[in-house]
């Protein structure tokens, strides 16, 4: 039995207190004593070791590939190069004809003496130990010739052209009355442009695989955010059928986006397995991750703000000049939040791309928002100073009745109650609206705040729930949790519904023998798989009714009253109960079981119905050091609007989380991209500045009473990456405020604001 | 990472002598700077010569009412010793303001004072860079040079030095003290151990091939209150991009002595002994901080992205003595 539900038509719910509820996360003793397996902790037997040699050029051709020594070298059982890799696909178009088929296709590797960009694999060396492997590939000698490069974005804008449409398919353009006049007349502009660097993901687990062959079927056990696309980019590379390739990745050490499509390590790994016969793992270095898993495009972003004297936006403008690569493109939806976000009566987003001869772009956390909110937010705080108003009040002035360029209404929009509870928590009031006046000793102090907006995304999922006569519960899913709380929350939803405690559910996921979901990506996953799970847990308890009232052995037999519920481990049919798992131990001794699934939602109803997103509103106190400009975070307030939410604790983690990603967005992350060896110059955890425990100061996050019952049955929605749309915006807001240096280039490092900064006397 | 023998030393003039007899051989301590270059075939050594166990590991009191440190007291023991923290505070301040605890657990003095630069066209094999590969040319030079040297550069090269420890001990006039594979032993003045790149940057310091560190020599704490400041892109785990080791004695209002050395601004600990001469009488004023930093950085060059820690090292500089003074 299956029941497929759409968003929005939400079937009535037990209430046993148990979604919501701050609960630990199901995992956290596995993973905090070293008994989460990750993928290259596994081991078979007979395992053997693979080592990567990357490309020394940005671009050109392998000319003479020297592998003699190499080979000799002790316990070296392969060297993989282009002449003697297994026969692959070739890459393909630059654009596949489908947004599905990005993650799909086939992702060859080692398949051409071309090379496409720096550190590209070039060679595979299989040895018996990591070590031989290594030693080995510094062996290996390779003449290029050379071919001269693209590497810099800002001096090739001119040279942009326009995709046919961005990430997740949204349209590349979008035009709502006449910006260009509206702006040209308004007494009120802002004209500003904003650059925001590439950016690297870098989860603490790097990409790595253990690849197997038995009888017909390949086994991958990696760090996967999404088994099905692994499945499928594997088999497309590998020209084998995706039945024949499984994908184990249970415990993922954080993804944001990097893990979504097979990377060279698995790629590497199968068809080194294939050729050997023997298992094979490989791991991406740090450094190798830098060229190879992906990266968050350096942009240029202007935004053109039109508003008359009342702060009222008359014209909004967005336009964003992004670098992709020559071979793959990829166009970050970074102006589409702001089709969304604010009311103005013209309107104009445009996304534009220029080719450079490096790695594809991927999907980083809140790809969108991330980058586009942290340059508008910023340009709305302008526009707030220019009109002498609050930016808050600005925002309020500027709040749409409903959704300004699809003209439906919202689901749930509580953007205004998340500022109004937050300047109240915060106590924005107290703020100095002229820059640079706030001291405390010799730091100069600054408050800044920026709204939040995140689509609410539905990926199809499926999900199978079992019940034994014990009344415990077991759900599987190909779902994961890449850190997120996901084997929590589903424990929760499982356990919310048929009324039994968390102990009797046991929740299996990342392997894609399970039933299919769309795994985590997008903030996505809690709702799409959640639901899943949901209507699985619906299907089951219509069944263990069904079975009570007409089963012979049933004591609830007879039973006809129409309100039931599943509580206490109790089945309650009108007055009569029966203790759940005597009842199945004497109606079904071998249990039951159920699948249940919703639909992706862009093909429901509801979701062409009404705009549905996650709304939030950050805050941020900052101090500067008058003397050296060393830009430190004091304290954070998020207030969310998110839907219903699973998990106190994980949600909180979450957006904790990411409000600490848009700290290292606005003061430190920015990978070099050499414009004459076309490397990321700065590619490890040593020169790359992530937020370390000292930057991240005491975080408060509120989360506002909601339920959106349009998003899906859970009422849930999307909810990680809200935590970073707006908050590095603002900390660059709040150190405008402390210095009075409106710095447009990010990452605002100290040498940017030094200028600006008074010899205040000693 | 290339294959490599290793053995245990049992003394410092055997292990100076093991490193002495294979031109391919190094000493190794807590590893935490050399096992990440052998990683990445930036240092190739085929013989590995393992000096963290000897014993070197103690803080002695000398004669003239100094410190005398082993080789290989790790880092974090150092900072946390009663008489350094009391003595010599900024050497503590110092050592804390570096790497991670973790990393601190392992690392030794003398490691510390030999760490390679952080260069990142000198950790990636496929740049030009002279100090890895003498006559390959310098990337930095006209590159992404952020983190690079203001202060005795050259043409060949524009590394900084990256220790935080080194740059305190500097202004502490530390002495190396190191054995020879002869048995010889001679002791350097910490502002003579490290060498500008000049023509040659992958020379980095006087030590002969086999020349081995057994101790620093601490001389007893100047007069004068000690501060150490550094400046860098995150609260925790970064390298300097500028730093000042100060220590100041005052007399009256005047100032009686100074002691300056910076990091993050050349290839070694930088003594800034022109801010010095500028302070010895000077009254304790913002005018003679400011004289004195502009002293300091009076030869500074810098190449693009550098520029700012020109007007950085001053202001901190500035600060510091200032703050130094404040410090009761």
């Amino acid at each position: 039995m299956t029941e497929t539900t759409t968003s929005g038509n939400r079937p009535p719910e037990t209430r046993n207190g148990i979604i919501g509820r701050p609960i630990d996360r199901i995992d956290g003793p596995l993973k905090v004593t070293g008994n989460a397996t990750y993928a290259y902790e596994n081991e078979l037997d007979g395992t053997v070791y693979g080592y990567v040699l990357g490309a020394a050029v940005a671009k050109g051709r392998i000319a003479e590939i020297d592998t003699a020594e190499a080979e000799r070298a002790p316990a070296v059982l392969l060297v993989m190069t282009h002449r003697n890799a297994p026969a692959q696909p070739n890459f393909g178009p630059t654009v596949t004809p489908t947004v599905p088929e990005v993650f799909t296709r086939a992702r060859p590797a080692l398949n051409s003496d071309r090379v496409r960009y720096y550190d590209e694999p070039v060679a595979l060396v299989v040895a018996e130990t990591f070590e031989a492997a290594r030693a080995a590939a510094g062996l290996i000698r390779v003449r290029y010739d050379e071919e001269p490069g693209l590497y810099d974005l800002p001096g090739h804008i001119a040279d942009a052209y326009a995709p046919k449409r961005t990430n997740a398919g949204f349209e590349t353009d979008s035009v709502v009355g006449d910006f260009e006049r509206a702006f040209a007349t308004a007494p009120i502009k802002i004209d500003a442009t904003y650059g925001t660097p590439f950016e690297h993901h870098n989860p603490m687990e790097p990409h790595a695989t253990l690849a197997a062959w038995s009888a017909n079927e390949l086994t991958i056990r990696t760090s996967a955010q999404t088994l099905a696309n692994f499945r499928a980019g594997v088999a497309s590379t590998l020209r084998i059928s995706p039945e024949r390739v499984r994908i184990v990745s249970p415990f993922i050490g954080g993804g944001f986006g990097s893990k979504l499509i097979a990377h060279a390590d698995t790629i590497l790994a199968a068809l080194a397995a294939q050729v050997l016969q023997r298992p094979v793992k490989i791991a991406l270095t740090r450094q190798q991750m830098f060229a190879n898993a992906g990266h968050r495009a350096e942009m240029v972003q202007q935004v053109r703000l039109g508003a008359d004297t009342d702060g009222r936006l008359t014209g909004i403008a967005h336009d964003v000049w992004s670098a992709t690569s020559s071979f793959e493109e990829y166009c970050e939806q970074t102006a589409v939040f702001a089709r969304s976000l604010y009311a103005a009566p013209n309107r104009l987003t445009r996304h534009r791309l220029v080719p450079l001869d490096i790695n594809r772009g991927e999907w980083m956390r809140s790809p969108g928002e991330a980058p586009g909110m942290l340059a508008f937010e910023c340009a709305m705080d302008e526009l707030a100073e220019q009109v002498g108003l609050d930016p808050i009040e600005l925002r309020i002035r500027n709040e749409p009745a409903q959704d300004p360029e699809r003209g439906v209404p919202f689901s749930t929009r509580n953007l205004v109650a998340c500022m109004v509870e937050g300047a109240r928590r915060f106590g924005w009031e107290r703020r100095n609206p002229t820059p640079g006046r706030t001291r405390d000793g010799r730091k100069l102090i600054g408050h800044g705040m920026a709204a939040a907006i995140r689509p609410n995304y539905i990926g199809a999922a499926m999900a199978r729930v079992g019940i034994d006569r014990d009344a415990r519960v077991t759900a599987r899913l190909d779902m994961t949790d890449i850190g997120t709380g996901t084997y929590t929350i589903l424990t929760q939803i499982a356990a919310e519904s048929l009324g039994l405690p968390i102990s009797s559910v046991k929740v299996e996921l990342g392997d894609n023998r399970f039933p299919r979901t769309a795994g985590s990506g997008g903030s996505w996953g809690a709702a799409s798989a959640g639901s899943a799970l949901y209507n699985a847990c619906n299907v089951l308890k219509k069944q263990i009714l069904e079975a009570a009232q007409s089963s012979e052995a049933s004591p609830l037999r007879g039973a006809n009253a129409t309100e039931a519920s599943f509580a206490d481990s109790e089945v309650r049919i009108g007055q009569r109960s029966a203790s759940l798992a005597d009842l199945i131990g004497r109606v079904s001794p071998d249990g039951f079981e159920a699948e249940g699934s919703v639909a992706a939602g862009a093909t429901t109803q509801s979701y062409k119905a009404y705009s549905q997103h996650s709304y939030g509103a950050h805050f941020a106190e900052v101090a500067v050091d008058c003397d050296t400009g060393e830009i430190r975070m004091r304290r954070m307030l998020a207030v969310i609007g998110a839907g219903r939410i699973l998990n106190a604790k994980t949600a909180r983690s979450q957006i904790i989380g990411g409000m600490t990603w848009g700290i290292g967005a606005a003061l430190m992350e920015q990978t070099v991209l050499d414009p004459r060896y076309g490397h990321f110059v700065n590619h490890d955890l040593a020169e790359y500045h992530v937020p370390v425990n000292g930057d991240v100061p005491a975080m408060e996050v509120v989360f506002l009473e909601e339920d959106d019952d349009k998003a899906n049955p859970l009422g849930a929605k999307g909810l990680g990456e809200l935590g970073v749309c707006g908050a590095g915006a603002a900390v660059a807001n709040a150190v405008y405020n402390a210095t009075g240096a409106r710095v447009r280039e990010f990452p605002i490092t100290l040498d940017k604001v030094l200028p600006a900064l008074p010899m205040i006397a000693i | 990472m290339q294959s490599f023998t290793y053995e245990r030393a049992t003394s410092a003039e055997q292990a100076a002598a093991a490193v002495a007899a294979r031109s391919d051989a190094k000493f190794i301590s807590g590893g935490t700077n050399l096992l990440d270059l052998m990683k990445l075939e930036i240092e190739r050594p085929a013989h590995l010569v393992d000096i963290s166990r000897l014993p070197l590991g103690r803080i002695e009191e000398t004669a003239e009412g100094g410190l005398r440190v082993g080789a290989q007291v790790r880092n974090s023991d150092l900072a946390a010793d009663p008489r350094v923290r009391s003595r010599y505070p900024m050497l503590t301040q110092a050592l804390l303001a570096g790497a991670s605890g973790q990393i601190r657990n392992k690392a030794s003095t003398s490691g510390n004072l030999l760490q390679r630069t952080r260069c990142p066209y000198f950790y990636d094999r496929n740049m030009p860079c002279n100090k890895r590969q003498p006559g390959s040319g310098c990337a930095a030079l006209q590159g992404f040079n952020r983190m690079h040297a203001v202060l005795g550069a050259s043409e060949a090269c524009i590394a900084v030095h990256p220790s935080d420890m080194a740059v305190a001990m500097s202004g502490l006039d530390a002495r190396i003290e190191t054995v020879s594979p002869g048995g010889e032993t001679r002791t350097i003045p910490i502002g003579d151990f490290h060498r500008l790149p000049e023509t040659m940057p992958h020379v980095e310091t006087v030590l002969g091939h086999g020349e081995m560190v057994v101790a620093v020599a601490l001389p007893p704490p100047p007069p004068g209150r000690q501060l150490y400041r550094k400046v860098r892109d995150r609260a925790s785990y970064a390298f300097a991009l500028v730093s000042v080791a100060a220590i100041v004695e005052k007399g009256g209002d005047r100032i009686r002595s100074a002691r300056i050395a910076m990091g993050g601004v050349a290839a070694k600990p930088w003594r800034a002994t022109e801010a010095e001469r500028t302070l010895a009488g000077a009254s304790a004023s913002d005018g003679a901080f400011t004289d004195a930093a502009e002293a300091a950085l009076a030869g500074a060059v810098g190449h693009g992205a550098n520029e700012f820690k020109i007007p950085l090292a001053k202001r901190t500089m500035r600060h510091t003595l200032a703050a130094a003074i404040e410090r009761a």
